[in-house]
């Protein structure tokens, strides 16, 4: 879990550097600050399961699996890329790895992954699907309407909230007439938890409980994961909205890798040394994954016009 | 006075100068002031961003955060509010971020605001306005760069408008939110940077009539939104060889101007018209049609259509490039038609 939080840290540091640069064209909207989240949900997940992501899903692809070198190469625009260079940041897929796609449109991924799980329920599997979400997302009626039909027919789907305190510009203590996203859970007769997003040990312990109800047939969880989002909404923000003092300023100053690094340490599962080995081994492969994706060549003109409709 | 302003200072020109002279018209949106019920904001009554691309920004602090609204992420909710805001009398001036996100809101649209009038034997009106962003250009991808302009003209009881000028910009947009229909007014992202001159005045533009950019009698090019600056590019080319093209920037998708340009290929014989959107079913495939229909025997050549492909928006550079059309693209069609007006 550890070494995936360092990918998915050093992999966006190296996306924003990049962005800066101009070397990477389009919209970037970054994870760092939520990488337990993604981690402690996925660690309980295999190939088999579905993943929706979000605008903002650099973590939940690599935290569940998604080839380093083919997202960097998608990002850059390449051929290589796990879309071939027609998807960019907003659109990462991963199909082999149960990677239902990073979404552009806010809320697209409530549908899918209720799909999905109508799908792993007709087909008798005990596989899950996992919708991420953000607390701006909730607010869209896609939501309401999916949470109340993986309800009522009792679908393996969890639904994960990111509540990163804001979407976009606007702050969920507006935005949202319950004080908290888990609440609504009651509306629609199904568990709803909080929990500290910025811990990886309390995210895996949520995610694994409502993970195996949904495994054996219970229905569907909404866990709310309190985090905060470290940088802008999209690389170029200036932030002037954000005035982080009293709870935003706690939350923002936690660095969920080094919650867990401390963890880790006082427990005895890692020493200093391991981790710091897994940080450096982590920044090679992310070298290799950049190095990749600059050696990469463009998508063939021809390829604009590939893919439309299934052959 | 004109002045050169930018594009979108147009379009903000054009809703605070609305906004100063009917407290009826109230501005909805996502981000459209930005950090609502941020403190540091709210006590200064100050907005943070003025929408994601700014259009908006310095109306929330002159009007008031009750008349410039920050909506939570509901476009199925705050667009059917706005068709509830219109229909009992209020103007309201609704912003959908990217015309991408319609598919959220589709029901206000086509199933209630465009209808009332209609349904109700004409004893309802819906004077609202929804201002969205179109286009592709800026590597956004698929889901932030398509054009839909033509979809949202093709339903009775909406108008369409796409500006290509700041100064067309702040002229329709004031006609829009004085009109008492739903209409759409479809902004592309790639032209908010652009300067140009606009009057300080309040002025409209006519919804529905064309602009002709520059005149000419052997070739008439159409255009829609940015794709002018396509023709016109195309028109000086062209000139270099002694064909002079007649340029005319639509400015309204629904209603078009029909008359203009019938009467234009009446007086050219040949027409190509450049849109950017997918290439059935749109402005272009309607334009063509009537054409057809209607001045078949002044044409001197097939109509062609210049659009972008069959495809979404592809991310990559080099693709989006090839999506969106430009004057080589123009040319080549052209060549095939006036090709007889080089042999003499
Ligand atoms: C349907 C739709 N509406 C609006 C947007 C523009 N938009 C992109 S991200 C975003 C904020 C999302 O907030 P939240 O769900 O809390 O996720 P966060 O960005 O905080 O991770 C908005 C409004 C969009 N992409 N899709």
């Amino acid at each position: 879990m550890y070494k995936s939080m360092e990918d998915i840290r050093n992999f966006e540091e190296n996306v924003k550097r990049f962005f800066a640069a101009g070397e990477i064209p389009g919209f970037v909207h970054l994870y760092a600050g939520e990488e337990a989240i993604a981690v402690g949900v996925c660690a309980h997940l295999t190939d088999e399961d579905y993943i929706t992501s979000t605008h903002r899903g650099h973590g939940h692809c690599i935290a569940k699996g998604g080839d380093l070198k083919g997202m960097m190469a998608e990002i850059f625009g390449k051929a290589t890329g796990l879309c071939k260079g027609k998807g960019g940041s907003m659109h990462i897929a991963d199909m082999n790895k149960g990677i239902l796609g990073a979404n552009g449109m806010v809320g697209g991924g409530f549908g899918l992954a209720t799909g999905a799980a109508m799908r792993n329920k007709y087909k008798k599997t005990d596989r899950v699907a996992v919708c991420f979400f953000g607390d701006g997302a909730a607010n869209e009626g896609v939501f309401h309407e999916c949470l109340n039909m993986a309800s009522i027919w009792k679908l393996p789907v969890i639904f994960v909230c990111e509540n990163n305190l804001f979407a976009e510009s606007t702050p969920q203590w507006y935005s949202s007439a319950s004080r908290t996203i888990a609440e609504r859970a009651a509306a629609y007769n199904m568990p709803g938890v909080r929990v500290n997003g910025k811990d990886v040990v309390a995210v895996y312990e949520a995610a694994g409980e409502a993970i195996e109800r949904a495994r054996k047939g219970e229905g569907p969880t909404l866990i709310e994961c309190v985090t905060y989002r470290n940088h802008g909404h999209f690389e170029g923000d200036e932030q002037t909205y954000k005035a982080p003092s009293g709870e935003e300023k706690e939350w923002a100053e936690v660095d969920p890798l080094e919650v867990f690094r401390q963890y880790a340490i006082e427990n005895g599962l890692l020493t200093e040394e391991e981790l710091d080995q897994l940080r450096e081994e982590s920044v090679r492969d992310i070298e290799e994954a950049i190095e990749f994706a600059k050696k990469s060549p463009e998508p063939s003109p021809e390829s604009l016009y590939q893919d439309v409709f299934a052959d | 006075m004109a002045r050169e302003i930018l594009f979108m200072k147009a379009i903000n020109e054009a809703l605070d100068q609305a906004m100063a002279k009917d407290e009826n018209i109230i501005l909805l949106g996502e981000d459209i002031a930005g950090g609502a019920e941020v403190q540091h904001l709210e006590e200064a009554n100050e907005d943070a961003w003025g929408g994601v691309m700014g259009v908006t920004r310095g109306l929330a602090p002159k009007y008031g955060r009750e008349r410039v609204i920050d909506t939570p992420l509901s476009e199925m909710g705050y667009m059917a509010a706005a068709v509830g805001m219109a229909v009992t009398g209020l103007r309201p001036v609704a912003e959908l971020m990217f015309s991408d996100f319609i598919g959220f809101c589709f029901d206000s649209i086509i199933g209630q605001g465009s209808k009332m009038r209609y349904m109700f034997g004409g004893k309802a009106k819906v004077p609202m306005t929804v201002r969205t962003m179109h286009g592709a250009g800026v590597n956004a991808a698929a889901q932030h760069s398509g054009s839909y302009y033509g979809l949202f003209g093709s339903i009775p009881g909406v108008k369409v408008v796409v500006p290509a000028t700041p100064y067309d910009a702040k002229g329709l947009l004031l006609s829009a939110i004085e009109d008492d229909n739903l209409v759409i007014f479809s902004e592309d992202k790639t032209l908010y940077g652009m300067k140009g001159e606009v009057p300080e005045e309040y002025y409209t533009i006519p919804i529905g009539k064309a602009a002709i950019k520059r005149e000419g009698k052997d070739l008439t090019i159409v255009t829609i939104g940015k794709m002018l600056y396509v023709g016109l590019e195309v028109a000086d080319i062209l000139e270099k060889d002694n064909i002079s093209v007649e340029v005319i920037d639509l400015r309204t998708v629904a209603p078009w101007d029909e008359e203009t340009v019938l009467e234009s290929v009446k007086k050219t014989g040949r027409l190509i018209i450049i849109d950017e959107s997918n290439p059935h079913n749109n402005t272009a495939t309607d334009i063509a049609s009537v054409v057809a229909d209607k001045a078949f025997d002044y044409l001197d050549g097939p109509i062609k259509c210049v659009c972008a492909p069959n495809t979404p928006v592809p991310f990559a550079a080099n693709l989006e490039k090839l999506y969106i059309p430009d004057a080589n693209k123009v040319l080549t069609v052209a060549t095939e038609i006036i090709d007889d007006l080089r042999v003499k």
